[in-house]
Formats: structure tokens, sequence, C-alpha cells
């Protein structure tokens, strides 16, 4: 291709240290003033790629051209030409808006009339001149992304490369920012744009899909699904336990992957099958069998070999949990403020037993609050948490006992081995002597963690992590789960995976409360509480979520588009 | 609920992360080795090897007696010859020279006559200290030399001095410095072992983890404290070897004494690590917290610069610092033989230390640490 703007040939990249490439074998022509997407789970090596992009790295072998030059050797002369966005932009907290803006001016030697022409178009593309005067670290996570994205373009660059510039992002600053960057391209900006959200790479004019440092797709993301059409199937108005629904319609061997998508569970079929029979899914009289539109993740999910299936080895060995607690969790005018933030403001909740409960909201809205508090490790200004009837703050350790939690990074040992982890929270608590090798040796064969046990858990593949910290959270038979954005950045396998332990172990009556910000997980919950700005604006069950917002123009709305209408609703009758 | 199996189970764990790796390993036993084997020869107060300059307007055979002398000391080993003022100006000026000597045009003239010349000694005033000691020793050579060279009716002296220095009868700086460097280096570790790694179970999230779990904070800090006190024991008893094995610092004591000290000090210490660690959020400010309480603790310690030459008032806040007792105590045991009853005068203000700082933390971690903002 010769109008290539990036060129990638054969890229390799393998950092000191380290035996396994970051990159393996990657041959790519990004076209110019378009967006390209790098898709791909966390560790698949979209920051490797971008960086290489910037020259801030070099191949370990093969070539990387940016507009037919070395982004390395020939760094001085496409300094001006590449505008990059790391993860967390170079922001500085105490400065303002206006000053960070000078500031990377200053560093790009931006001067005289330019400077100030480039400042006023800058703030008014990215709507924050009336927030100028603002420090930058009490901006929004949206709005923090648009003032680097603002320094990123001060040079006015030909090629901009976005390093995960939607994490930590609200869903409606999400689609502004997407919004601005398909502006730009239209001018004539080459945009490279990474993500590890599968729903963004639909948005892409061209998409390099990335998997564990290899390139496995390349091209538009129609061309990716098309061979995913009349596959995809929902499963509608089924009656009885749709988790257990979804086992069945898992086992079948012409479904490819299935999910569960509020009341309903969406299937894919495998290439050439033809669809299960009504009967055999057992899923009541009243339900039929809808054709849905593909979608890039099912794509993705053909292309690393299908779906999971949906058997919990971790729920069969699993002993039921019983209890005379009907509300297991319960939040009552629940509030917390920091100095004269209030982060959580007058939350109440209840959670049944057996249930999957999701706080569903952007970063920063307050549902990490809420769930600390929950679980103990935030003392609320009034009102109280309780847990099993038990107020956790006073009485601690026996409450304790029956919870397992596992939080959103990884927060095991990185540095003890496999091994060492998964004695060392047994033996938290309590498990000792032939109870604590057996529940080792359980789940070590449940997550097949067997080859890893002498590895540190930090160098663990992110997948197997986060098998570990699930393992190291139900290893003593909990009866509640605490998951904090249990399944983010990893590839929807492992995700698929997750949930179908999660379903299992529900079954079996154990109870989940779980905070996300992916549409996906929330559609797994029974009830959702959507949180925005400290308050729960609405909750139910995600089907009534929907229906909630279902409009003439948009009958069938998503999840995302039923957050983004009650999100949009709260915010026009409470202005801030 | 079963209690020490859980904390056993904490311990374990903190052993394991501190000796999993070859390079946490290496941190904990390497620079105990290298001070060992370093300091005692640095950290000396000695004057040895240094450059005394003489600017001699005398031309007769007493200054060069006098200058002979000199050179035959161990304190200089190198003689400078100046030849004008400017020299002896630029000599200073450049530290080419710690001490300048100047002998009067009529030094020897005087001395033959039974007349006492004056000789002028300049010294850098930078250097005050190790000047004031070589000035001790250019006196000492003058002396004798007069006693010597002034003729017979040279009054008796009054009374002489015999000096007699106890417990280091040689005044051997390294029977001095190996017994501070006891507490010195096991103090940084200890620190570090609460202080780093409480704040980098916070960082990376698996404070909140054992927060989550039954464990209560006080196990936690059980957990925490016991690891800190023994990397501290096993850190003194390698000094305590060396010292003793290749230094052949004479063990006078008891090492009962020695150890129950130790092991105070070592809590007093994990004590103040974890107040550190409770008002810090990342392991970079942990570690600026250990020095900033490390630096004055060593200055003030006694360790450099004796106690009894501070103000009052500081001599009395410098009770709270654990470091003075323990070196007095340490010293005490290692030179003197010290007894029970005659360490209770330190040992007593350390266990206060000790029970003090754990108290705080405890009543902090109870209070806080469970209920901190992310």
């Amino acid at each position: 291709m010769s109008d290539a703007l990036v060129t990638l040939d054969r890229v390799r990249k393998v950092f000191p240290g380290s035996t396994k490439p970051a990159l393996e074998g990657v041959s790519a022509a990004l076209r110019p003033a378009r967006i390209t997407g790098v898709v791909g789970p966390d560790g698949a090596g979209k920051t490797t790629l971008i960086r290489l992009m910037a020259g801030l790295l070099a191949p370990t072998s093969g070539t990387l051209g940016v507009n037919g030059r070395d982004p390395v050797r020939d760094a001085g002369f496409l300094r001006g030409f590449i505008g990059y966005m790391p993860q967390r932009f170079g922001l500085y907290e105490d400065l303002s808006v206006r000053e960070n803006l000078e500031l990377h001016a200053d560093l790009r030697g931006l001067a005289g009339e330019e400077r100030g022409a480039a400042f006023r178009r800058l703030l008014e593309f990215t709507g924050l001149a009336p927030f100028a005067a603002r420090l930058a670290g009490r901006l929004s996570g949206g709005m923090k992304q648009k003032l680097g994205l603002a320094c990123a373009l001060l040079g006015r660059p030909r090629l901009l490369l976005l390093d995960e510039p939607s994490v930590g992002v609200d869903p409606v600053s999400r689609r502004e920012l997407w919004s601005m960057m398909g502006e730009l391209a239209a001018r004539g900006l080459t945009v490279v744009w990474s993500t590890s959200y599968l729903d963004e790479a639909e948005r892409c004019a061209e998409v390099l899909l990335m998997n564990d440092g290899r390139l496995m797709f390349s091209g538009s993301p129609a061309d990716l699904t098309a061979p995913m059409r009349d596959r995809t199937l929902q499963l509608r108005r089924l009656a009885g336990n749709r988790r257990r629904v979804l086992a069945r319609v898992l086992r079948r061997p012409e479904v490819m992957d299935g999910v569960i998508q509020g009341h309903a569970v969406r299937l894919v079929l495998r290439p050439g099958a033809a669809r299960p029979g009504l009967e055999e899914l057992d899923a009541g009289g009243q339900a039929e069998l809808v054709p849905v539109a593909p979608r890039f993740e099912d794509a993705f999910i053909e292309a690393l070999g299908g779906g999971p299936g949906g058997e919990s080895v971790l729920a069969q060995r699993l002993r039921p949990v019983r209890g005379d607690h009907d509300t297991v969790v319960e939040a009552v005018a629940l509030t917390k403020r920091f100095g004269g933030f209030t982060a959580a403001d007058d939350v109440h909740f209840a959670v049944k037993r057996g249930e999957i409960f999701g706080l569903l909201g952007p970063n920063g809205a307050g549902k990490s609050t809420t769930f600390r508090m929950m679980c103990g490790l935030l003392a609320p200004t009034s009102g109280t948490a309780r847990v099993m009837g038990i107020d956790l703050k006073t009485s601690p350790s026996e409450a304790r006992q029956r919870l397992g939690y596992m939080a959103q990074t990884f927060s095991l040992y990185g540095n003890l081995t496999v091994a060492q982890n998964l004695k060392f929270f047994s033996g938290a608590y309590g498990l000792r002597g032939a109870r604590q090798r057996s529940a080792m040796a359980e789940m070590t064969e449940v997550f097949r963690l067997q080859p890893f046990l002498g590895t540190a858990a930090g160098a663990l593949p992110l997948g197997f992590k986060q098998r570990l910290a699930l393992a190291c959270a139900v290893m003593h038979e909990p009866a509640l789960l605490f998951l904090d954005e249990p399944t983010s950045g990893v590839d929807p396998v492992t995700r698929r995976e997750f949930w179908t332990h999660i379903n299992g172990v529900v079954d079996k009556g154990v109870t989940v409360m779980v905070t996300t910000h992916f549409m996906d997980e929330a559609e797994y919950c029974d009830r959702i509480a959507l949180v925005f700005r400290g308050k729960i604006i609405a909750a139910g069950s995600p089907d009534q979520l929907k229906e909630q917002t279902a409009s003439p123009e948009n009958p069938d709305p998503s999840m995302e588009d039923a957050f983004m209408a009650l999100v949009q609703q709260h915010a026009s009758e409470f202005p801030p | 609920m079963t209690m020490w199996p859980r904390i056993l189970t904490l311990i374990v764990k903190e052993l394991e992360m501190l000796l999993q790796d070859r390079q946490s390993r290496m941190i904990l036993i390497v620079p105990v080795l290298l001070q060992l084997a370093v300091f005692p020869f640095a950290a000396t107060l000695e004057v040895k090897n240094n450059t005394l300059a003489v600017y001699n307007e005398d031309f007769g055979r007493e200054s060069a007696e006098v200058m002979q002398r000199f050179s035959r000391a161990q304190a200089f080993t190198r003689l400078l010859a100046l030849h004008s003022e400017a020299d002896v100006r630029r000599a200073i000026d450049r530290q080419e020279a710690l001490i300048v000597l100047r002998f009067p045009p009529d030094f020897s003239r005087d001395v033959v006559a039974g007349r006492s010349p004056a000789i002028q000694a300049i010294l850098d005033g930078r250097r005050s200290n190790s000047g004031q000691i070589a000035l001790g020793y250019v006196q000492q050579i003058l002396n004798a030399y007069t006693r010597e060279r002034l003729p017979p009716p040279f009054p008796p002296a009054p009374s002489t001095l015999g000096v007699r220095h106890w417990f280091n009868p040689n005044l051997e700086y390294t029977w001095h410095i190996l017994p501070c460097l006891i507490a010195i280096i096991t103090s940084v570790n200890a620190l570090i072992v609460t202080a780093l790694s409480v704040a980098r179970e916070r960082e990376q999230g698996t404070l909140d983890q054992l927060l989550v779990s039954p464990l209560t904070p006080r196990m936690i800090m059980t957990g925490k404290i016991i690891p800190a006190v023994l990397v501290a024991v096993v850190q003194g008893t390698i000094i305590l070897l060396g010292a003793v094995l290749a230094y052949r610092v004479p063990f006078e004591g008891s090492l009962p004494l020695l150890y129950g000290s130790m092991i105070c000090y070592s809590l007093a210490l994990a004590g103040v690590g974890l107040l550190i660690a409770s008002v810090c959020a990342t392991q970079q400010q942990a570690f600026l917290g250990v020095f900033s309480f490390l630096m004055p603790a060593i200055l003030l310690s006694g360790y450099a610069t004796p106690v009894d030459n501070m103000p009052v008032w500081l001599q009395s806040l410098d009770w709270a610092n654990p470091m003075l007792h323990f070196i007095v105590i340490v010293k005490g045991v290692f030179l003197k033989n010290i007894g029970f009853a005659a360490s209770l005068r330190n040992l007593v203000p350390l266990l206060i230390i000790a029970i003090a700082t754990l108290g705080a933390a405890d009543w902090l971690y109870r209070r806080r640490f469970a209920f901190r903002a992310p």
C-alpha cells in the first residue's frame, strides 16, 4: 500500500529480561486520514506497538516507517509530525487547564500569534473553554483526557497516537471523544486509538486486532464480522433460571459462545451449524430465537477458538450455601463525604441471598466508595452498611470469615509464587493442615494452575492472574463475594470463563456484589444500581432499566443506551 | 478465633517476601557486610596521614630538629615546606595542609639562649575537629622537645599527668565504632521492613485484601513487627560476630542482656516504622519518612558527637531517641560488662519508647488503618 502513513513489516519486540516477545511478526499498513483502532485485551502488545510508532522504542527486528521515515532514527524530524498521548497523560494536577496548555506549548516551542490561536482553537474544540482556570486535578476523567488531547494536538501533528484514551472515561464523554476524533480524521488527521473495549472497535475505520503479541486481524471491522452474519441469535422470553438456560445453551455442540443479556441469552453458532431446537434448550413455552446483529467480540471469540463452555468446575465442588439471612447485604442511608465533596449520597439498597447485584457507573461516580464502605474498608460518614446482618465496622472478624473479595487491580503478592499466595490466603482464612492442603489442591485443579505453582504471581499472564485472584477469594467457601471491576481488561474468553464460575457459585446460593463500568458485565447482574455523582439514580433489573428508557426512536435500547439516557435525564433534572 | 496460626501465616509470608528473590536477599545482607568492612576504617576520628606545612624563617639547627620529630609522627605523613606568607595562605586555602607551623627567624637563637620562642600555628577552621586533634599531637611533640632541650635550670614540673584510658586502653576507634554499628545498621532495616512493607501493601492493594479477611489490624501489625525483629537480630548478630572475630573487639558482657535489649530496641523501631507507615500512602513517602527519622536519630545518638555537648533542652528531647539508649547499652555490654542493674537506666527508657510507639501504632491502626480513604 503506497499511500500508507505508517507501515510495519514483521515487527518483533522482545524486552530485555523477558523471553516472550511483546510483539511477534506484526505487519500492517495504516492509511492516512482515518481512525485505526489497535484493539485487544491488556497485555496484547497495544502500548508497545504505539510506543514503537512514537519512536520511544526500537523494534528488536523488522522495520517500521512513519511517513516513510524511521521513527527512532529520524525522531527529530518526526517530533512535530507525531502527537502522542500516553495512557496516563503527563498533566500537572496542581496547574490549571490553561497553565498545562502553556507548559506544553513551551515544551513544543510554540510562541507568538500562533500560540494564542492554538489555545483558543483547542479550548473551544474540547469544550474546556469554561474550565480554563480550573486545576487539572479537579477535572473529571473525561475532561482530563480532553485536556491531554488538547496538549497532544498543540503542535498540529499529522499523526495522533492515543494509548487507551477511553479508560476511566464515562460513556457520555467517551462518545464525545469519539466524535471529536471523527471530526479530526475527516479534516485529514491520522488517528491511532488503542483500546481494550471491543465495542469501540466497531467505530474505527480499520482495526488491528491484537492478542498475546500477535496481530490476529487487520482490516475493516465489517470484514471481520461478516462471517458471523446469520450466526448470532438471541433467546428471548425465556422462562426459568436464565443462568441454567445459558449453561444448557452452552452445552449444545452447535453453539460456539453465549452470554446473558438481561433476561435474554445471546448465542453464537458454530460455522455452518443449524439452530438448536427450542425444546432442547428447555427455556419455556414462550421462548423464541431471534436473529441479532453480529458484534466485533463474536469475531474475536471465534478467532480465539470459541468460548470456554458453560460448566463451572468450581461450582461443582462448592457446597450449597444455606443461610437464614434473606437480605445478605444492606445499605441504609449510606453517605460518605471527603471534605466538601460528597462521594456517596444517601445510598440505599438491599441484596438477597443468591443474587448478583451490580453497581454500575462511570469512574469517579462513587461506586468504588460505596463498595469500599460495604466491605468495611471505608467508614461511612453516616448511615450503615450491613453484611449478613452485621455492621462490618463494629463486629468485623466473624463476618469477614464469610466474605470473599477480589480487588479491581491485581492485588495478590506479586513476588510470591502462586503456591505461596494460595497458602497465605488459605492460612489467613484459618484453613490448616489437611483442609488447607485439599483446598489448595482443589483450586489448583479448578483453575488449572498446576504448571504455574512455582511462578511468581506477578509474572503470570493476565488471565491466570485473574484466575488466581478468584481462587484466593473463594478458597474458604465464602457466602458472599465482593468483586470490584473483576474482568476489566481481560480477553473475552477469560471473561466468559470468569462469569461461568460466578453464575455457577450463585446457583449454589452465594451472593455476589460487583462493581463495573462494563455494560456487558452489567447484563449478567440480577439487579443493577446505577451510580452517578454519588447517588443511585436508577435501580432494577437490566431489562427494567432498558425498558425505562425505550422510546419510539429507540424501541430496543442497549444497556449503554439505557445508561446514557438515564444519566442525561438525571443531569438535566439536577444540574450540578 | 485461632490467632497464632494466622499470625504465623503472616510472618511466613513476610519472610518469604524478604527472602524470595536473590535481589531482596542481597539487599538484606550485602550492605551489612559492606558497612562492616568499610565503616570501621572510614568513620574514624583519629587523625592520620595528614599534611603538616611548615614556613620556616629560621635556618638554625633547632627548628630542623623539631621538624625531624614531626616527620616521625604518625599523624603527619607529609611535610610541606613553604617559603612565603602567600604560600601559607594558599596551603590553607587549597586544603593542602591541615596545619601550618611558622618558626620565627630567631627561633634557634632564642632556644640556645634559653628563651622560649613562640611558634605560630595556623589551623583550617573548616576542618576544626581534625585540626584540634592534630594540634594536640603538635603540642605533645613540642612539649617533649622542650623538656629535653631546655637547659637544666629547668624547673621541675609540680606534678605530672599519667593518662590511662579505661575500657579502651589504646583508644582503638574500632572498639567504639563497631558496637555503634550494631545499633545503626539494625535500625535501618528494622524501619524499612516495617514502614516500607506496609506502604507497599497499601500501594499494591494487598492491604485491602488483608483488611477484608478475618485478620485483625493487631494481627497484621504483629505480622510486621516480628519479622522486623528477626531481621534486626540476625543483622545484629552478623555485626557482633564480625566485630569479635574479624576486628578482635573484646566482648566483655552478657549475651542475654545484649539480645534482650536488641529485641527491645527493634520493637521500638518497629513501632516507629508502623507510625511512619500510618501516615504514608506510598513507598516513596515511607522511604522519606524513614530517613527523616533516621538522620536526626543517628546524629543525636551520641555516636558521632557527645550527647553532653548538646543544649539541655535537646538532651531531654533526646531521651525519646531509642538509638541513644541502645548505643549506651551495646557499648556498655561490649566494653564494660555492665550488669543488668546498670543497664536499667537505659533499658527502661527503651522499653517505655517501645511501648509508647507500639501502643500509638496499635491505636492508630485500629482506628484509621482499617478505614482509610483510597
